[in-house]
């Protein structure tokens, strides 16, 4: 067991306690263990980490991240991934089911389990297919999936086309209380596109993802969920359609949650202009109205979440056209950052409100006992620096893909330290205190 | 051999290395590139003699589409000018091994080539290229973004009938969705101050042209008495998904330019094809071959056009060598 830690002069910001001043927390035995010990209190040998003048912050929690093992392991590893995490402050991440053979069964969940286990990275969560063989038509072993573990259903990244299939299995999740999560997309409508479609895809001669592919998606989704009482997270969003419909459903009182990615906050379809398939992400980099219209749906809560949007692939799957590359990004590492330098920076949103969407309400939507750090719950916290502004530099990502929008951009606040179960997992400097 | 022409007042005002798309051209680059096309063809006795200005460089067709006259043209154009070529196609190359366009690009750089005139189904790809070869890139038509010489050879042809472009209403008809041609010429006759008809039905003809500056029409008879230039696009079928109109009998009522269109247009209408012409589908034999019709001058502007970017292209890349100025940024 790890020495007992005591993280200091840091401001700390946890939504969940409407906290956000200058404080002291104590770590013991892997759990918060106490809010502004007196020195009197703390135990032997204790560790000190000095946090003077950065905020210490429930770990971060991602809704839905690409691990890619087993199966494609050119892309990501379990190991890669959790560790790619932890040095974004991710302490949890959810992973889809976006593997070979799919995560369908008792044995795929115990699979990634015991890997994760391993790696020491984050924590790891799986969702577990929504449908069989995430084929889109046959409701998968829910019930099954959940006695091994598996937290949520979701085919993400692929959509469920399926209506009748979606609806059953927001019936059927009620008796699992798991929530079901939806990559909205009509894929009909979407076919072969590869950016916004909008002035810049015509201009470009590049085929369009159409905004109305995930408003009419969403529309379905947040019905379906109306109609069945079901536990459904739609996300990541990108339209102002999208945002419309949650904003008229939450209006009504219908306990439907979303979420979206840092690029979608940051970064218009002007950028592809320059044809590189860093770009190519999903959904897609919208027109600044899109953007301008996300930002402000995180800030007034129709957005619950901030995801960030990892879609691992590897180099040589990227070092192609547009029409070749894949939808693909490393996104964990830059995805706090990305989130201050658009919500921060122009003022949208405090730190609080940025911590609640980026880990106390993610934490709440997949029925997990982090994003807080409330004494006795397991102590997974980040040590955030908010003045650092650094430049993305790829080939420094522990993640196995280097494909990045960000790339070269300049982005503000970074993650010094990331524990999980109070052992220090990753510190970009060390620099903790000698014991008392 | 014919006598070779001055050309270093048009290699002055010239400074890129690439010729990626006419959206980033401006009025004056434009006007270079067709003033040196002239005194190409002019030089050539219409592109059928040869002027060593370029002897012992090489030019390569990197082609991973299908065409015919496109590489013959910028074959003939290099030749013309005394340049060596060599051919690569996506069938039988490496690139049917599963190699990478970039890496099948360097290997041929690294062979030691001048320019590469490359051909691809995806837009951008010439741009990635010019990115990472060491040699001047031509884009020869990349999917349905851009054919920068298929809008210079119009605007020759346009230019050479008309004087200039002032004044001049110049409708695109057809599959402006799918087509590289139209993408080119318009921003070419914007900048050189034609007024530009973007005409089509609804599906192949995006209202979101007009956002961006261009008039948009759906009927062709509504503004065919206004139209000094008809530059009549092919459909093609082979990059649409779905059909975007009901049978090409219904299209061709609606847009194909026939003998009693013709009495409906102005007495000097120009007639233009880029080709591959379906005839019967956008364009009847008898306005195809009639005296309004300009495509087979197209044709031979065609050669001129490309001898005239190899020139300048090749003409900066050895005025950089010598003075190490810097080129304009690619994007």
């Amino acid at each position: 067991m790890n020495r007992p830690l005591l993280i200091e002069n840091g401001t700390l910001v946890d939504p969940s306690q409407n906290l956000n001043r200058v404080g002291r927390l104590l770590i013991q035995q892997g759990m918060f263990a106490a809010l502004d010990p007196s020195d009197d209190d703390l135990p032997e040998q204790c560790q000190r980490l000095d946090a003077t003048g950065c905020l210490v912050t429930p770990g971060l929690v991602d809704l839905g991240v690409e691990l890619r093992e087993p199966g494609y392991e050119e892309d990501e590893t379990i190991h890669t991934c959790s560790h790619a995490a932890l040095a974004g402050g991710f302490t949890t991440i959810l992973a889809t089911a976006s593997t070979d053979p799919v995560i369908d069964s008792h044995g795929a969940v115990e699979f990634v389990r015991q890997k994760a286990t391993t790696a020491r990275g984050a924590r790891v969560h799986v969702l577990g297919c929504l449908s069989k063989g995430r084929d889109g038509e046959q409701m998968a072993e829910l019930g099954l999936l959940a006695e091994a573990g598996a937290v949520g259903f979701s085919d993400a990244p692929r959509a469920v086309p399926n209506d009748a299939l979606l609806k059953r299995t927001l019936e059927y999740c009620r008796m699992l209380d798991r929530p079901i999560f939806d990559r909205p997309e009509v894929p009909e409508l979407a076919t072969g596109g590869v950016m916004h479609e909008g002035q810049v895809s015509l201009v470009l001669g590049l085929k369009g993802l159409p905004t109305e592919a995930e408003d009419l998606a969403v529309a379905r989704d947040v019905r379906l969920a109306e109609a069945t009482d079901g536990r459904l997270h739609v996300g990541p969003v990108s339209t102002m359609g999208a945002v419309d419909m949650l904003r008229r459903v939450k209006d009504r009182g219908i306990p439907v949650t979303a979420s979206c990615c840092p690029h979608n906050l940051l970064l218009s379809d002007a950028v592809m202009r320059t044809y590189e398939s860093r770009f190519k992400v999903h959904p897609p980099l919208r027109s600044p109205r899109h953007v301008e219209t996300l930002r402000q749906a995180v800030r007034d809560t129709t957005i619950d979440a901030i995801q960030s949007g990892h879609m691992p692939r590897s180099r040589e799957k990227m070092m192609n056209d547009l029409d070749q590359a894949p939808f693909g990004i490393s996104a964990l590492e830059t995805a706090l950052a990305a989130s201050v330098t658009a919500l921060l920076q122009t003022g949208i949103v405090d730190w609080p409100t940025l911590i609640n969407r980026m880990a106390t309400r993610p934490a709440q939507i997949a029925g997990l006992e982090a994003g807080t750090l409330q004494v006795g719950r397991p102590a997974d916290a980040i040590v955030i620096d908010p003045r650092e502004s650094w430049t993305v530099d790829p080939n420094a990502f522990r993640s196995n893909c280097n494909s990045t929008p960000f790339e070269r951009m300049e982005l503000m606040s970074r993650v010094s330290h990331a524990l999980v179960s109070g052992e220090i997992r990753f510190a970009r400097d060390e620099v903790i205190a000698a014991a008392k | 051999m014919t006598e070779i022409p001055d050309l270093d007042p048009y290699v002055e005002r010239w400074n890129r290395r690439h010729l990626l798309d006419l959206e980033r051209l401006s009025e004056d680059e434009l006007v270079t590139l067709l003033d040196v096309a002239q005194i190409l063809k002019d030089a050539t006795e219409g592109c059928r003699r040869k002027v060593p200005l370029l002897s012992g460089r090489t030019c390569a067709n990197l082609f991973f589409e299908n065409s015919t006259r496109t590489r013959n043209s910028f074959s003939l154009a290099a030749k013309r000018l005394g340049a060596d070529t060599v051919e690569f196609g996506s069938s039988g190359s490496s690139i049917a091994k599963g190699e990478t366009f970039t890496d099948t690009a360097k290997t041929i750089e690294a062979m030691g080539v001048d320019w590469v005139v490359t051909r691809h189904q995806t837009p951008g790809t010439p741009h990635l290229l010019s990115r990472e070869l060491d040699c001047c890139v031509l884009n020869a038509g990349d999917g349905p973004h851009e054919h920068p010489t298929q809008g210079l050879l119009d605007l020759l042809t346009i230019r050479q009938h008309r004087g200039s472009f002032a004044g001049l209403t110049v409708a695109l008809v057809g599959d402006i969705a799918h087509s590289r041609t139209a993408r080119s010429n318009i921003w070419g006759l914007k900048k050189l101050g034609a007024h530009v008809i973007i005409c089509g039905p609804p599906t192949l003809v995006s209202q979101r042209w007009q956002e961006i500056g261009f008039e948009v029409a759906h009927r062709l008879d509504e503004i065919l008495p206004r139209c000094d230039v008809l530059n009549l696009l092919r459909i093609q079928f082979e990059r649409q998904n779905a059909r975007p109109f009901p049978s090409v009998r219904e299209y061709a009522a609606l847009y194909a330019m026939n003998a009693s269109r013709m009495k409906r247009a102005k007495d000097d209408i120009l007639i233009m094809a880029p080709g591959p012409i379906n005839r019967g589908v956008e364009i009847t034999p008898e306005v195809a071959d009639g005296p309004h019709s300009v495509i087979l001058e197209q044709v031979t502007n065609g050669i001129a056009v490309r001898m005239a970017a190899l020139y300048l292209l090749a003409a900066a890349d050895e005025k950089r060598a010598h003075t190490g100025l810097e080129y304009q940024s690619v994007v």
